[in-house]
């Protein structure tokens, strides 16, 4: 019997026995476990130049503690995925009133900045946080499962190529084309607009990642056909066919019945 | 025709071809308008113009000279030639390329090589062909019209009687005239032989529907013909299509979830196996939206009121197919509470018991009344209470 | 033939000797043996003969049938292609080739074969392709030749037949393609045929019934891919081709019509004869429509199935149009407002989808087929004509096509309203509500509107007759009076413009003719009709009007109007 075996029923056993089997349980856990996908936490510094940024830029709409006005929505919740959804794209700051918030051309802030701003629309109430990378960029994703999660929950609105779709009043689905990984699986997760949340209980991290591998082989395949004509299906196909295609056998018919020169 | 000296104020030149009128010398008197502004005498004019008869012929260059026949004879042995060239080009790229290959051309993309090297060899190999022949025809043969003249449609009267008489007289030798039994009897024989076939065409294209169409998975497990066997315990709804069940707390405010009743798809990870059969078919009755929705949100008409009470603290869920034409609602805008159609934009909201605002349905989406087990995952507490999909004329 | 005729005196001896010919070469005299070996057996001399000398007009706008007819040979030839790799098959399998965001995805047999068609058969992409797009432009040169027949007139006696057989042909060609796309069992034509089950679903009575019927019990089934693939492959084609047979044949036979024009009457035919211009023209125009097609099938892109990924029940796509020639169909339903569906006693009428789902295409092509008989009730016209009406001769006739093409129109662009609301940032809403009031509204514009410019365009012409051409040479007479010189037109293009036949409305008769005798009578409602249909009717310019115009030139706005031309009959 060695030193440790001879100290079995000390009282203080059962105690360090428990710590062990804490400890072991929550190694395990911490490392076994799905991970929430967030990204680095936030600073205080960060929250404050966050919070002056938002003043200057933001306030006017969303007043000056996000807390809304009737112009722009209450901030409180929306976290900090969805800042850097919005700034990210461009969509806000919003360049003129509208129906909705079309993506931007140029992206007026720089990453730091909407990190900031990010970090202060955290602080006002807990919500989605910018995802960590590994599931953004598509790869080791399963680009046939991402399909079908796509073609179940994403197609209706955005059409089958990510061309973009209708909704009501004016509303519009948004092509899905040359969107970062990132900030597909930040829509996915924030719900902008009139799009419905997808949280990771519905759509797993796993799960967005096979999206955003899908979405990212539809865009190197290309269109191996030729002209694509914006993906919209058999409508501009007909276009095609009566503008072009009659146009071109007409002028020949015509060419074919006029005098020899 | 030169010009006159006697202009009118009207227009220059009065002089016309002496072939248009028969008596030149009546003009000044034969034709007037009277005081009603009506034509009065016709001067010995004929009633209507004549038809002039063919323009004269019009040479082409190659016609006149031979050097513009060698020179229409060089374009189009041109045309021909390329037409060879474009099928050279089509079996070079044949065996040059896989169907993998891809090349980036400006205005059209990344596109595969093979089709557009293929396409565009063919396509000169058969244009060099067509406008070649075209424009022989049109530079070297010969371009004077020419008349066919046409004969009344109607076959002479002498014919038509013959057939008439050859019609009568076999219907006559056959002695059909003098035998009503006989042409009683083969009336009825040739208006009825093809009913066999119909009969069973109609009869066996299809089974019958029976009630099927008022029932889902959400009623009882498949058996195989269009029943259900109820189940003993409430099936749980879970994700399409990863098959995961759903606990009503992960279903936060704004969320849609795209669902079907457990044990339709295939789960490895929970073991369970998925119908072997009629996968599609099951899904096209049984696809349920789920969403949730502030209580506050709900209308405080009758419908709206109901549909809260259907669901489980603000979750509801409705059958996906819409009550128009059967294609699935699946666009949900979670600002406006608003189902939308994409087929012919049919709108429900989901506010007042998806009540149609618009569009060509008029049924709302039926409702399927949910509640959670014991595990807090969301079950279906009961089937539908009525037909989904699209109406038809026994629906009730 | 001879381009430099006589150059020396003496040759003018040789003016009445025949031709010589160059005696027949080697290869012509092998033809001539395999000719004569076929007429030895069959003795079709005289048949070819007739076929060789045959004389077509010269018009493009007759070669739109053609355009329609080469399509739907090329669909045939790449047709029989496509068969030799598809699989007509709703069984599962799970995809494995080189596509890769499908690679691992369960789809039908059909699908996976079709995919293998366009990314693994080396050529596949381009015979799918071409297959489409001259589907695409059979169905759209067939409509623009049906335009033509009509607003020429084409379709009076004798070719009233060969019109109701056109029209046969084009509702089959509808069908025809439609079960055509269908095959690949994609999401978007699996959408569509989702909706065709719902509009049997409609059907008063049977409708549950029609729809186990077709699909072989609950949508979708395992049935309607290879159903439809006898249909699209086997039953539709042979109807098509036995049609379209009997359609030119009767055309051969009764000779095509021509344009009015110099030299031209209702009992010639001007033009070329088969041999060898319209072989050669004919021939090669068959090669430029195939190889346009073929080009075309390089460049642009259609129905890209790997994009819209396999049919499931549950899933569908933003944009779900058909293709264009059942947009017509579609928008109908899209403008249907869901008022129209009835509940009572248990029973449910579904208007809103039967009207435009069920009844729309065999009202509108029934209409359309007894067009030919309508016209010729009311115009009490009888007789042959194989020459054609300038639509602008017919105000009435033309304004109701104008009317009728508005309204299928108006219908075809309701079906891209989710399209028109994204690329013109409309309210989808606000789209459906205008159409639901133009497809009501324009028609009747348009027909006022078409029928004012074609008797506008008539008396254009009536007046370039009367007139002549403006020269735009302006002429001052020794008196200071100015005026703008016409010259008169030349007997051609008088003929043009002035060569047509004048109508007038039927009249009312008694019941009895001249002697007493009981003789079918004109009733109200006929009468009613062809004064409609004669409104403001303008005659063609007579001698006699040009010859008053030329001595009352104060009165002439009478003479242009027409309305002197009413005093003589």
């Amino acid at each position: 019997m060695n030193a440790l075996a001879a100290r079995r029923r000390h009282p203080a056993a059962i105690f360090l026995l428990l710590l062990l089997g804490l400890i072991l349980t929550g190694g395990a856990y911490a490392a076994l476990a799905p991970k929430p996908a967030i990204a680095a936490e936030a600073s205080a510094e960060q929250v404050k130049e966050g919070q002056e940024l938002f003043k200057t830029n933001c306030a006017t709409c969303h007043g000056a503690n996000a807390l809304g006005t009737n112009v722009g929505p209450n901030l409180a919740g929306v976290g900090a995925a969805a800042v850097d959804f919005q700034m990210g794209t461009g969509r806000m700051p919003m360049a003129e009133p509208g129906v909705q918030a079309p993506r931007g051309k140029e992206v007026q802030f720089s990453e730091e900045q909407i990190a900031a701003i990010g970090a202060f629309v955290a602080s006002l109430a807990p919500g989605p946080a910018v995802p960590a990378e590994e599931y953004t960029t598509g790869a080791g994703g399963d680009p046939g499962k991402g399909g079908e999660i796509f073609r179940t929950n994403c197609s209706m609105c955005h059409n089958s190529a990510g061309a973009g779709g209708a909704l009501t009043r004016g509303k519009y689905a948004p092509k899905l084309t040359g969107v970062e990984g990132k900030h597909i699986y930040e829509a996915l997760l924030t719900g902008p607009q009139s799009m419905p949340v997808f949280n990771d209980d519905n759509i797993s991290p796993e799960s967005k990642n096979d999206l955003i591998a899908y979405l990212k082989a539809m865009e190197e395949e290309g269109n191996p056909g030729g002209m694509a004509l914006g993906s919209l299906g058999p409508v501009p196909e007909g276009l095609v066919a009566w503008v072009f295609g009659l146009g071109v056998l007409v002028g020949a018919a015509y060419w074919l019945g006029q005098k020899g020169a | 025709m030169s010009s006159d000296t006697d202009a009118t104020p009207r227009g220059g030149s009065t002089a016309y071809g002496a072939d248009d009128f028969a008596a030149e010398e009546s003009w000044s008197t034969a034709v007037r308008l009277d005081d009603g502004h009506h034509v009065v005498g016709d001067g010995a004019l004929p009633a209507h113009f004549e038809n002039p008869g063919l323009p004269p012929h019009v040479e082409r260059m190659a016609d006149k000279s031979e050097k513009a026949a060698k020179r229409a004879e060089r374009q189009v042995a041109g045309l021909f030639t390329l037409s060879i060239l474009g099928t050279i080009l089509f079996l070079v790229a044949y065996f040059a390329f896989d169907t993998a290959h891809r090349s980036w051309v400006p205005g059209l993309g990344n596109v595969s090589t093979t089709n557009l090297l293929f396409g565009i060899g063919l396509g000169l190999a058969l244009l060099g062909i067509g406008l070649g022949a075209v424009h022989w025809a049109k530079t070297l043969m010969p371009d004077a019209e020419v008349v066919e003249e046409r004969h009344p449609m109607r076959s002479s009267d002498a014919a038509r009687e013959e057939f008439v008489g050859i019609m009568r007289d076999g219907g006559e030798k056959a002695q059909l005239f003098r035998r009503p039994l006989i042409k009683a009897t083969l009336g009825g024989a040739l208006g009825l032989f093809s009913l066999p076939l119909l009969v069973q065409l109609v009869g066996s294209l299809g089974p019958l529907p029976k009630n099927h169409l008022s029932l889902t998975m959400w009623n009882g497990e498949p058996d195989g013909h269009g029943g259900y066997t109820p189940y003993d315990k409430r099936p749980r709804l879970v994700t399409d299509p990863e098959a995961m069940p759903i606990k009503a707390e992960h279903v936060t405010i704004g969320s849609v979830y795209h669902v079907l009743p457990e044990g339709l798809l295939a789960n490895e990870e929970l073991g369970v196996e998925g119908l072997e059969h009629g996968q599609l078919e099951e899904k096209g009755k049984a696809v349920v939206l789920l969403m949730r929705l502030d209580p506050k949100d709900f209308k405080p008409t009758e419908r709206g009121q109901k549909a809260l009470s259907w669901g489980y603290q603000g979750i509801v869920a409705y059958s996906k197919i819409c009550t128009h034409v059967g294609c699935p609602v699946g666009l949900y805008e979670r600002t406006t509470h608003h189902l939308l159609c994409p087929c012919h934009q049919s709108t429900f909201d989901v506010t007042d018991g998806c009540r149609v605002i618009f569009g060509p349905a008029k049924r709302p989406l039926p409702q399927l009344k949910i509640d959670v087990d014991d595990e807090g995952y969301l079950i279906a507490a009961e089937p539908f209470h009525e037909a989904v999909g699209p109406s038809f004329w026994e629906r009730g | 033939m001879s381009t430099n005729a006589y150059n020396r005196p003496a040759e003018a001896l040789r003016s009445g000797d025949k031709p010589v010919t160059a005696p027949p070469s080697a290869g012509a005299k092998k033809l001539g043996g395999v000719a004569g070996w076929v007429d030895d057996r069959l003795g079709p001399a005289k048949g070819v003969n007739y076929l060789m000398k045959k004389v077509f007009p010269d018009h493009w706008s007759f070669m739109l049938g053609e355009i329609a007819m080469y399509s739907m040979i090329v669909c045939l030839l790449t047709g029989v292609f496509l068969t030799f790799w598809f699989i007509p098959s709703a069984g599962h399998t799970t995809y494995d080739g080189s596509y890769v965001p499908l690679q691992g995805v369960g789809m039908s047999e059909a699908y996976a074969s079709s995919l293998k068609i366009s990314f693994d058969i080396k050529g596949g992409l381009l015979i799918r392709q071409m297959h489409h797009w001259a589907a695409l432009m059979f169905i759209v040169a067939l409509s623009a030749h049906m335009l033509r027949v009509f607003f020429t007139g084409a379709f009076r006696k004798p070719r009233e037949l060969n019109w109701v057989i056109g029209c046969i042909l084009s509702m089959l060609a509808l069908v025809e393609g439609f079960a055509g796309y269908s095959l690949p069992d994609d999401l978007l034509s699996g959408t569509g045929l989702r909706a065709a089950q719902g509009f049997m679903q409609s059907a008063p009575v049977i409708g549950s019934y029609l729809a186990y019927m077709v699909f072989d019990g609950p949508f979708p089934g395992e049935a309607i891919i290879p159903r439809l693939y006898a249909v699209h492959v086997l039953l539709l084609p042979a109807i098509l081709v036995g049609l379209f047979t009997a359609h030119i044949v009767m055309v051969a036979v009764q000779k095509h019509t021509q344009y009015p024009g110099p030299g031209r009457t209702n009992s010639n035919v001007v033009g070329f004869p088969v041999m060898p211009v319209y072989a050669a023209k004919a021939g090669g125009f068959f090669f430029i429509v195939f190889g346009f097609i073929a080009v075309l099938s390089a460049l642009v892109q259609i129905n890209a199935i790997w994009v819209y990924g396999p049919y499931d029940t549950s899933a569908v796509t933003a944009g779900a149009q058909p293709d264009w020639y059942m947009g017509f169909a579609d928008g109908a339903l899209r403008l249907l407002p869901g008022w129209l569906e009835f509940e009572a006693f248990g029973y449910t009428l579904s208007l809103n989808v039967a009207i435009g789902a069920l009844m729309l295409i065999p009202i509108m092509y029934g209409i359309m087929a007894a067009y030919p008989f309508i016209e010729a009730w009311v115009t009490g016209d009888k007789r042959e004509h194989h020459l054609l009406d300038r639509p602008r001769n017919q105000p009435t006739r033309t304004a109701l096509g104008v009317a009728a093409l508005t309204f299928y129109g108006v219908l075809m662009f309701a079906a891209a309203n989710d399209i028109m609301a994204i690329k013109l940032h409309m309210s989808i809403n606000d789209i459906t509500y205008f159409f639901r009031t133009a497809v009501f509204v324009l028609p009747v514009i348009a027909f006022w509107a078409t029928r004012r410019v074609c008797l506008s365009l008539q008396r254009a012409d009536r007046n370039k007759v009367l007139h002549g051409r403006e020269t735009g040479r302006i002429v001052r007479t020794a008196d200071g009076q100015f005026f703008e010189a016409h010259e008169p037109l030349d007997p051609y293009t008088r003929w043009k413009l002035a060569g047509f036949e004048g109508q007038q409305p039927l009249e009312l008769t008694s019941g009895v003719d001249a002697h007493g005798v009981a003789a079918p009578s004109n009733g109200k409602w006929r009468t009613r009709l062809s004064r409609f249909y004669f409104q403001d009717v303008v005659q063609p310019v007579t001698p006699a009007e040009l010859e008053a115009a030329h001595h009352d030139g104060h009165a002439t706005e009478h003479l242009e109007a027409g309305e002197t031309t009413k005093a003589l009959h």
